[in-house]
């Protein structure tokens, strides 16, 4: 029986969850003797306070909507993919090799190149665990993980050996071509008046993020494969009841996941650094699952979860530049977001429920009506 | 081509230092997968034990205390994952996610906050180390032909952790086979609801395993930081929870073949370190790339069945719900 | 006069807004068997997960013995002599019988001196008793009817005084089922006190002194057995005068639709659970399969389903449909125009937390009716769903509603209206019946016989032995993964049937226990299988 409405599933039990968060966080801040109201007042300035401070947190938030999405796909068939950081790394490779070695006359040819190369890399990583777990049953949250230890020893073994230009110490790639310089929100904003920030990396990467928003949305809940993808996720017997084969989705949903993740280097690799560089994700990959499990696996959940990421994770590193409190705190929020929306969702849930069947028993006992 | 080198004495002695924070790992992971708890936050329990001992060990110069304080901190992150996964029926992989990150950014958090030091603690030194055992006779038969060395060099000299790590093995197979409570607690992974009409309560069960857990990756965490390295510096577990996990699922959730697969992994890590030893016995060069990521890739074959079908507890990973 | 073994005054058990259990009251006289009878639904389990201590009542007293008793958790249940057998059994499959037996009622801390005292007293209770048990088996390799053995031994070596069985009769074959009560009978001249739930009215008859009707969470009365009737009770159980009996004229088959011939399954673990089977189903029939639950039934259903893969030959309408590959599977089966009714509804059948109306599309969902383009067509969806509820009565009629929302009845209707509109020309259906109130029963059947009066032809797997001999036109035996014969339902009966699903064919010659038990034990593989 569902007890409790709709809308106190999807806003009322993640809000909770994201206030409990906070707290805790707050009482983390206070304990190495910091001012959470101060960090807060810090982190709002330096994320939303400017054009500059917002040009970073969509920056990051335009990551943070391709990893998402990345794991809620997954989820919708069932799967946890962990393996969103190694998939974002290939996507990064895949956007290098793409732009360093065709000379891309504009850069609106260059992005559908390149993202077209990150969605591959990004999905044939993700395809070997889904390979193993549809066919052979390995579980795939432990072969992802594995695989994105693999992915950083590839990544490190291309940039060191191969990709390096020579005589640079640094293990990241050259610089790409002007000409695939992709347009940031300050060039893009212009035309129209509005003075955005020149220095902010935030660039035309946020809209195909949101483009992929709107077009998981439409997979998921508009198609056939949606529902094909989401019975799998919710009963596997009744999927292999229904002709819904448990490979063929495996491989489709962590397909489409890998090259969610994989693309997210559009934005960072090909966007923001212009370069390759061995730490290129940063932990983005593992970020995707909080904001999935905050947005609840819903495209626009996730689309407003990333950009509440995003304000963190800029506003942290302000908070890192004038305090002494370490960007850690971010990692920190994250943990404490996936724990409470993620694993103890229940602890919110149970005494919620309570009320709400405490408020119908109450109003149902007012006017008499038909019991269940 | 010198393959006997690839066994040379130095490498097998890395071997059994680097198995011990595995082992110890692994046989935590046994505990509570047997269970039914599946735990991938081995990871962040070890490293959250690696801070707290390495910081109490700083403090009070006594690495007794630093290991104390190092269970203690492992145990209060199983105790979270007991209260989601047992207590709230939460999502197991979930939670071990969420304890993974909580210890990644903690340590480095409280580092910062008590010692500035960009988020390592200082050196120990002294008794803030866990120093090596010299065994008895280990010097006086050092010169008996190739059993001398073995002893005095492989088995001797090692920190206490390490016999500890050792007696844990018999220890866990003798509990886990031949108590009440070693059967009370493969049931309630076999099924839980065997036990419960039993009268026996299982979450009061899965709360003992999880504790156990938590004290055994106490002690890895305390060992790496204290025994292994002189002090704590952030991220320093690199992988070894998962690690450990892949060597649980190679042992098929069994205490002595657990031992096998952490000294297999042991000693690829332990022969990563020497790329010169696997040169002169290979003829090339392999790439060091290559070597980290060995382990990984042993792992996914490993969890591919094409060494063997590993069959998990039937419970494992469900929470437990009452019903007729 | 004796104080009652057991009590129970005023129980009342909410789950949320559903009523479980009403101010229920009972009294059990020591040494007698008391049978609860009542549909699905209707509390019965709630009851005795009460009295088991599994769940908290939320007002109501019980006593044991005249005394008033708290029962908190199962342990107070068991300290209080309370054994309970229950319809799943609750044994560690990878253990022997022995160390089920001691699972919580070892004496200290080692195991070996709680092996062998426990195997001590196992022999003792198996003289007394006449409860044969291997100690050393391990249960996944022993058959069901040992299985729960060792539940009543289990219940026995924790001294239990009050032994409660849930259904005990679901798994086990009616020789099986005469043996079990045998042993009933044996520990009620031994003083013990017994409490049967059943919702098998002949169960009830045949072997209770007293009889409790349990509707909607109510008690709605208590008699003597030899005082009432089956009409009665099953009247007090649903409130209303029902037909026992399906109303139907006599079948006129036609051609062959579905031709099976030598078919074989072999499951992961390398047991073959089809055997070679060879059955037809002709247009305007209804051949029934029994059996006892896990010999082959759900295979057979799932590979024409097109779950799994086999070999053999399989035709329908003489032209042979594909057993692997890539159109072997549940799609090509609803192409070739066969529609299923699963056995299990709610894992297959439907997805619980998905709304009607995606349900009523499930499985059709790439149908032309149901797309446009690329993407599904919703609207299409919702107004057929609601036309289709309309026509099967569903309630509540609404498309929106999660499929976990309804009751066991209506979820049916909603898999039933599914296939059944397709018009198929094969019908395969599961346990059409299982879980579903009495009222919707006769609704189902209406269905399945009016679709056989079309013309179509209707595979039927039901383990309700009544549900089978009244519905079916033909009935097909199954044991072991094959068909031990084939009978016109009219020409044969419950004891005939039993027999044959034994394993038995020479039905015609007087069978001892001993040499059904053989026969069963014979049996490949472990035809145990959660239902």
């Amino acid at each position: 029986m569902d007890v409790m409405p709709k809308w106190a599933e999807v806003i009322l039990v993640p809000l909770i969850s994201l206030i409990l968060a906070a707290l805790l966080s707050a009482l983390v801040i206070l304990a190495i003797g910091e001012n959470p109201v101060e960090a807060v007042n810090l982190m709002v300035t330096g994320a939303v306070g400017s054009t500059y401070g917002w040009g970073y947190t969509l920056y990051y938030a335009t990551n943070f909507m391709f990893t998402g999405l990345a794991v809620s796909v997954a989820f919708h068939a069932g799967l946890f993919n962990i393996g969103g950081e190694g998939q974002a790394m290939l996507g990064g490779l895949g956007v290098a090799l793409v732009l360093l070695f065709i000379p891309w006359p504009h850069w609106t040819i260059a992005l559908l190149a390149a993202t077209a190369g990150a969605a591959v890399f990004g999905a044939l990583w993700a395809a070997i665990p889904a390979y193993l777990q549809a066919k052979r049953g390995s579980h795939i949250v432990i072969t992802t993980i594995m695989f994105n230890f693999i992915a950083a020893a590839v990544l490190n073994y291309m940039l060191v050996n191969q990709l390096r230009p020579a005589g640079s110490m640094d293990p990241a790639t050259e610089r790409f071509r002007e000409a695939v310089h992709l347009p940031s929100l300050h060039e893009m904003l212009a035309p129209i008046g509005i003075n955005f920030s020149k220095a902010a990396p935030a660039n035309v990467s946020l809209v195909i993020a949101i483009i992929a928003c709107v077009l998981v949305w439409l997979l998921i809940w508009r198609t056939p494969l949606g529902l094909e993808i989401r019975s799998y996720g919710k009963s596997g017997r009744a999927a292999k009841y229904a002709g819904i084969g448990a490979v063929r989705i495996t491989m489709i949903a962590m397909l489409i996941s890998g090259a969610l993740a994989g693309m997210m280097a559009i934005n960072n690799v090909m966007g923001e650094a212009e370069r390759l560089v061995l730490n290129a994700v940063e932990g983005t990959g593992f970020i995707g699952i909080a904001v999935a499990l905050m947005g609840r696996s819903h495209p626009f959940g996730v689309f407003l979860a990333a950009i509440l990421f995003g304000f963190l994770y800029q506003g942290g590193a302000e908070l890192a530049l004038w305090t002494s409190i370490p960007r850690e705190l971010i990692v920190v929020i994250q943990a404490l977001v996936i724990l409470f929306t993620g694993a103890l969702d229940n602890m919110v849930r149970m005494p919620l429920e309570r009320i709400f069947l405490a408020v119908r028993t109450a109003r149902a006992s007012k006017s008499v009506g038909p019991a269940e | 081509m010198d393959f006997l080198a690839l066994f040379d004495l130095s490498v097998l002695d890395s071997t059994v230092r680097l198995t011990t924070p595995l082992l110890l790992a692994c046989l935590a992971g046994l505990f509570s997968e047997r269970a039914g708890i599946f735990d991938i936050g081995l990871e962040g329990k070890m490293l959250f034990a690696a801070f707290f001992s390495a910081a109490v060990a700083a403090m009070t110069g006594s690495v007794w205390l630093g290991l104390l304080a190092g269970i203690a901190a492992s145990m209060a992150l199983s105790g979270i994952h007991g209260l989601a996964s047992i207590t709230f029926r939460g999502n197991q992989l979930i939670s071990g996610v969420a304890i993974n990150f909580l210890a990644a950014g903690m340590t480095v958090l409280i580092a910062q906050d008590w010692f500035q030091q960009g988020g390592r603690t200082p050196s120990l030194i002294g008794g803030g180390r866990f120093e090596p055992i010299t065994l008895p006779f280990a010097n006086a038969l050092n010169g008996v032909p190739f059993f001398g060395p073995i002893y005095a060099e492989l088995i001797s000299g090692h920190s206490i952790l390490v016999y500890v790590s050792l007696l844990a093995v018999p220890g866990t197979w003798w509990l886990l086979f031949r108590t009440r409570f070693g059967l009370r607690l493969r049931a309630v992974g076999e099924n839980p609801a065997a036990v419960d009409t039993a009268g026996v309560s299982v979450m009061g069960l899965r709360f003992v395993a999880v504790g156990i857990c938590g004290i055994l990756c106490g002690i890895a965490g305390a060992y790496l930081a204290t025994g292994l390295q002189a002090g704590f510096v952030k991220d320093m577990t690199a992988g070894r929870g998962f690690i450990a996990l892949a060597a649980l699922i190679f042992a098929k959730w069994r205490p002595w073949h657990a031992l096998w697969a952490t000294l297999l992994f042991g000693y690829l890590q332990a022969i990563a370190l020497r790329p010169d030893i696997i040169e002169g016995a290979l003829g090339f060069r392999v790439q060091v790339q290559l070597l980290d990521a060995l382990p990984y890739i042993l792992t996914v074959v490993i969890l591919a069945g094409f060494v063997g079908k590993a069959i998990p507890p039937r419970a494992g990973g469900e929470p437990y719900v009452k019903e007729r | 006069m004796t104080a009652p073994a057991i009590e129970l005054k005023g129980i009342s058990k909410a789950f949320g807004p559903v009523q479980a259990n009403k101010d229920i009251s009972i009294r059990v006289m020591p040494g007698t068997i008391h049978g609860i009878i009542g549909e699905n639904g209707a509390g019965k389990s709630t009851l005795m997960s009460i009295l088991y201590g599994f769940y908290k009542a939320d007002a109501g007293e019980v006593f044991i013995s005249g005394q008033k008793t708290e029962i908190p958790d199962s342990q107070a249940a068991i300290a209080a002599g309370i054994g309970m057998v229950f319809q799943h059994f609750k044994l560690v499959e990878n253990f022997t019988v022995l160390e089920n037996i001691i699972l919580g009622a070892e004496d200290g801390g080692l195991l070996k001196p709680s092996l062998s005292k426990a195997r001590k007293t196992l022999l003792e209770l198996e003289k007394e008793y006449d409860l044969k048990v291997d100690p050393d088996a391990v249960i996944e390799q022993i058959g069901v009817g040992m299985q729960q053995r060792v539940e009543i031994l289990k219940a026995l070596y924790r001294q239990a005084n009050i032994l409660t069985l849930d259904e005990p009769t679901g798994v086990l074959t009616p020789a099986e089922a005469d043996q079990l009560f045998r042993i009933l009978g044996r520990l009620k001249e031994e003083g013990k006190t017994i409490i049967l739930i059943t919702h098998k009215l002949r169960e009830i008859m045949d072997i209770t002194d007293t009889v409790s009707v349990m509707r909607r969470g109510e008690m709605t009365a208590t008699v003597k057995t030899a005082e009432t009737s089956p009409e009665e009770l099953a009247e007090l159980m649903v409130g209303r005068k029902v037909l026992l009996r399906v109303d139907k004229e006599p079948a006129t088959p036609g051609d062959v639709v579905l031709d099976v011939k030598n078919l074989k399954v072999v499951d992961d673990q390398g047991v073959e659970r089809l055997r070679g089977i060879d059955l037809q189903v002709r247009a305007g029939e209804i051949l029934g399969i029994a059996g006892v639950a896990g010999n082959g039934q759900s295979e057979l259903l799932e590979v024409l389903g097109g779950y799994e893969d086999a070999t053999g030959t399989v035709t329908l309408n003489g032209a042979p449909i594909d057993l692997t590959g890539k159109y072997s599977d549940g799609r090509s089966r609803r192409d070739r125009g066969i529609a299923h009714v699963p056995e299990d509804r709610q894992r297959e059948g439907l997805i619980m937390d998905f709304a009607a109306w995606e349900n009523t599309a499930f499985g059709y969902h790439r149908d032309a009716a149901y797309t446009s383009g690329l993407l599904s067509n919703n609207a299409a969806i919702k107004a057929d769903t609601a036309e289709k509820m309309e026509r099967f009565d569903v309630r509540p009629p609404h498309p929106h509603l999660a499929a976990k929302n309804f009751s066991g009845g209506n979820q049916q209707k909603i898999v039933l209206a599914r296939e059944i509109e397709r018009n198929p020309d094969l019908l395969l259906i599961g346990q059409p019946t299982r879980g579903v109130d009495i009222g919707a029963i006769e609704f189902i059947h209406q269905q399945i016989v009016a679709l056989r009066d079309q013309g179509k032809a209707i595979l039927l797997v039901s383990v309700e032995l009544e549900e089978i001999l009244g519905l079916a036109d033909r009935v097909a035996v199954m044991f072991d993964g094959q068909i031990m014969g084939e009978r016109l339902t009219t020409e044969t009966d419950e004891k005939e049937l039993g027999l044959l699903m034994a394993g038995i064919t020479d039905t015609d010659k007087p069978h001892t226990i001993a040499e059904i038990e053989a026969n069963l034990a014979q049996a490949h593989g472990n035809p145990h299988k959660e239902i």
